[in-house]
């Protein structure tokens, strides 16, 4: 398939696993205002997920201090910059225009169904339910999933589409952990406080029941890392995500493309046979920040042997 | 009166019509209204859309669409067809010659310098042989009706024509929104256009050839006709390309892929000459493949129309395509012109600007309705202004008496009332020539207007072709 082909699906696919992403984030922060914490520690929680997302310099260009109402209608609702829910919506659409004749019409009509209902968002935001707004990015997200898997050929497109949704998702796990690690929020108040704390993180992570299944126990910051970065079964950690990931590398397997799987090969087996202990010895923060970085690394390898750059040679 | 479509001069229902209108007649109004707002909803939710040039850069809006279809008995048809067929079969002759012997020339059929001298020639082309002889592979010829009843031939479209994936989406979206009176009404079937194209695209892949790969080349997502481009693509199931995905070693053409380079046999282009080949042509151009050119001429690659075809479309050629026929085909034409007066004649300038206020006035290079003169609908200020433009340069205008187009009945805000209609088949040539029964309607939206261009306030009907 034309290598611009599949750099669109790769990015189609990235953007709308991004907004669900974004709006699980602002869900955790939604839930966490109605939790007893200080005005203070509502805005240091923003002020980590700014910066897990590396968005932070983005908002300081636009607004003067953090404050929870205008950083949640900067993640939402701001088209002036690229990282907003609806950026990554109208970017999704823009992208699935562009190989509108690969992609099955259901998911295309899917996509821009979502965006021309995107608009209804624009202008005045001071009156929108965030609530309900998050649960309809959410639920496009889901309905986008589903005629992905229900009507794609399992052919390169859908390979390229999965790999896209996956180091996508991979990368936002560890960018919704960060932002927790790094938010002192009640820590070291009382016990009940950051069990709270975690299990709102769960929760908008659809990973609340997960964890009871899993555990049997109360809520910890250790085990809810533990969780969402090696679950072999929780398809949001960072460990499913990697290893779908390979598997659609894998299937798009050419006589060059050697490196970039050995790369991820090398990534996922350290989630896959890893100790939580042993890969966070030099703090949890440091780790995901570490594996940010080999998923930058993963995307531009996928980049320079499959996508928009091509193979002249 | 112009003639009407659907109903004779004493306002009674044309024979091939009596059903559809009795059918019409029958549903509530508030039925049909129902009808137009799904018909609005789904082109929206499908993005059947195009860009308006000089809007803002990704604005996208619809073509109208009307719900009364547009109904050619079987008889006209089958003159239409033969019509076109003759004219498209001179058209390809016309082209072959000019660019290799210039028999007609030297005939005097055509003046030598309306062709040499014009931007539309490209003396790259003279000389260099084409599968089959083809050029225009594809063409859509704008016919309409005058009020005498006669079609005529408006325009031949030989260089991008486009407009096919509305005549498709149309029978489509009239199925979905009518399925009754298709059981009811024996319209000849145009799903297989794709098929056809296809088909007729890999008849002129580069010699020895077996089994050729054909990509559609666009200039991307932000042209004015990028859902017909990845419609077609789609339809026909090959890639849609851009200039970026292409490239050229060894005078080979490749395309970019996932796996390695892939060769590409037959382009259908759907950007305009000037911008195929950055080395050759338009300098600047960020749409097309450096080297084309020379793999084309070179025989290694079919490029779907030809370069250079525009020769033939160009309006101070038109005049002469009666000529063409009868100097190739040795046979008289079946679709008369439309009466065109040449403004760098003297006699013809001087009768037209005698009567601008009475005629349409046109560029030589213009399309898509810009850039003429609607005399009986213009002030007298824009007839003295496009009188300055042709004395000032009299080699770019033509001139056609006011048709009045004929009328099919037809939705508006105040009802079914008549608006002006042209139509355009679209005729495929390669190994043979195939016409699809059926083609776009455009129809004039706005009372009175003769002007059906989607780009300016033009709308499109389904268009049926009955069986005998």
């Amino acid at each position: 398939m034309l290598s611009r082909t599949a750099d669109h699906l790769y990015w189609m696919s990235r953007y709308v696993e991004r907004a669900e992403n974004l709006a699980r984030m602002l869900d955790a922060h939604y839930r966490l205002s109605l939790l007893p914490r200080t005005p203070e520690a509502l805005v240091q929680g923003w002020q980590a997920t700014l910066t897990s997302l590396g968005m932070m310099e983005a908002y300081r260009l636009r607004h003067d201090e953090v404050v929870a109402r205008t950083a949640l209608r900067f993640l939402a609702f701001d088209r002036g910059h690229a990282g907003s829910i609806l950026s990554c919506l109208s970017r999704a659409r823009e992208n699935a225009r562009a190989v509108r004749g690969t992609v099955t019409a259901e998911l295309w009509e899917t996509l821009n169904a979502t965006f021309l209902d995107s608009r209804a968002f624009g202008g005045n935001t001071e009156n929108i339910d965030v609530a309900n707004f998050i649960e309809w990015v959410k639920y496009r997200s889901h309905l986008t999933r589903g005629v992905t898997v229900g009507t794609m050929l399992r052919d390169e497109a859908y390979h390229f589409t999965a790999i896209g949704t996956f180091i996508e998702r991979a990368d936002a796990t560890t960018r919704l952990l960060e932002a927790r690690w790094r938010d002192p929020g009640g820590a070291g108040e009382r016990l009940l406080t950051e069990a709270s704390e975690w299990a709102v993180l769960l929760r908008a992570l659809s990973a609340f029941e997960v964890y009871r299944k899993v555990y049997r126990e109360s809520v910890t910051p250790w085990r809810v890392t533990e969780l969402l970065l090696l679950n072999p079964a929780m398809p949001r950690s960072v460990h499913c995500a990697l290893y779908y990931l390979l598997y659609n590398l894998n299937a798009v397997h050419h006589e060059r493309s050697g490196e970039t799987e050995r790369y991820a090969g090398e990534l996922h087996a350290r989630f896959r046979y890893g100790r939580l202990e042993e890969l966070c010895a030099g703090g949890v923060p440091q780790f995901l920040d570490q594996v940010q970085g080999r998923l930058n690394g993963l995307a531009d390898r996928i980049g320079a042997d499959f996508l928009v750059a091509g193979y002249t040679g | 009166m112009p003639f009407d479509e659907m109903h004779d001069a004493d306002g009674a229902a044309r024979a091939h019509c009596r059903p559809y209108l009795e059918w019409l007649q029958k549903q509530p109004a508030e039925l049909l209204a129902a009808k137009r707002a799904e018909a609005d909803a789904l082109f929206h939710r499908v993005g059947i859309t195009f860009a308006v040039s000089g809007e803002e850069a990704g604005t996208e809006r619809l073509i109208p669409f009307d719900i009364v279809p547009r109904v050619v008995p079987a008889a006209e048809w089958e003159l239409l067809a033969a019509g076109l067929r003759q004219r498209v079969r001179a058209l390809n002759a016309f082209i072959a010659d000019i660019y290799h012997a210039q028999d007609i020339l030297r005939a005097g059929r055509v003046p030598a310098e309306y062709l040499l001298c014009n931007a539309q020639y490209r003396p790259e082309m003279q000389g260099v042989d084409v599968p089959g002889g083809i050029y225009a592979h594809i063409a859509g010829i704008d016919v309409v009706r005058a009020d005498d009843g006669a079609f005529y031939v408006l325009e031949d479209n030989l260089r991008v024509p486009s407009g096919v994936s509305y005549m498709l989406e149309n029978r489509k979206m009239m199925m979905r929104l009518f399925p009754d009176l298709f059981a009811a009404h024996a319209a000849a079937s145009v799903e297989h256009y794709p098929d056809v194209l296809l088909e007729n695209l890999k008849s002129v892949a580069p010699p020895g050839v077996t089994d050729p790969t054909v990509m559609l080349l666009s200039a991307g997502a932000f042209n004015s006709a990028y859902f017909e481009h990845a419609f077609l693509a789609q339809q026909m199931g090959i890639e849609l390309v851009e200039g970026q995905d292409l490239f050229i070693r060894d005078d080979f053409l490749y395309a970019r892929t996932t796996s390695g380079p892939q060769r590409v046999d037959v382009v259908y282009r759907r950007i305009d000459d000037d911008f195929l080949d950055p080395l050759a042509f338009r300098a600047d151009s960020m749409l097309g493949v450096p080297g084309l050119l020379t793999a084309y001429r070179a025989g290694h690659v079919t490029i779907a129309n030809a370069i250079g075809t525009g020769i033939a479309d160009d309006k101070s050629i038109y005049p002469y395509v009666p000529e063409m026929i009868r100097f190739y085909l040795g046979e008289e034409p079946l679709i008369a012109n439309v009466q065109t007066w040449i403004l760098r004649r003297e006699a013809d300038r001087e009768y037209v600007l005698a009567h601008l206020a009475e005629l349409v006035v046109k560029e030589v290079h213009g399309a898509g309705g810009y850039g003429m003169l609607i005399g009986p609908a213009s002030t007298r200020a824009q007839i003295e202004e496009f009188r300055h433009k042709i004395l000032a340069a009299p080699e770019r205008y033509i001139a056609q008496p006011t048709l009045a187009l004929s009328t099919s009945p037809t939705f508006t805000e105040q009802g079914l009332a008549p608006r002006h209609i042209d139509l355009r088949p679209f005729v495929l040539s390669g190994r043979e020539i195939t016409i699809v029964p059926g083609g776009l309607t455009r129809v004039a939206l706005r009372a009175g207007s003769l002007v059906v261009n989607s780009s300016q306030g033009g709308g499109t009907k389904d268009t049926w072709v009955l069986g005998a």
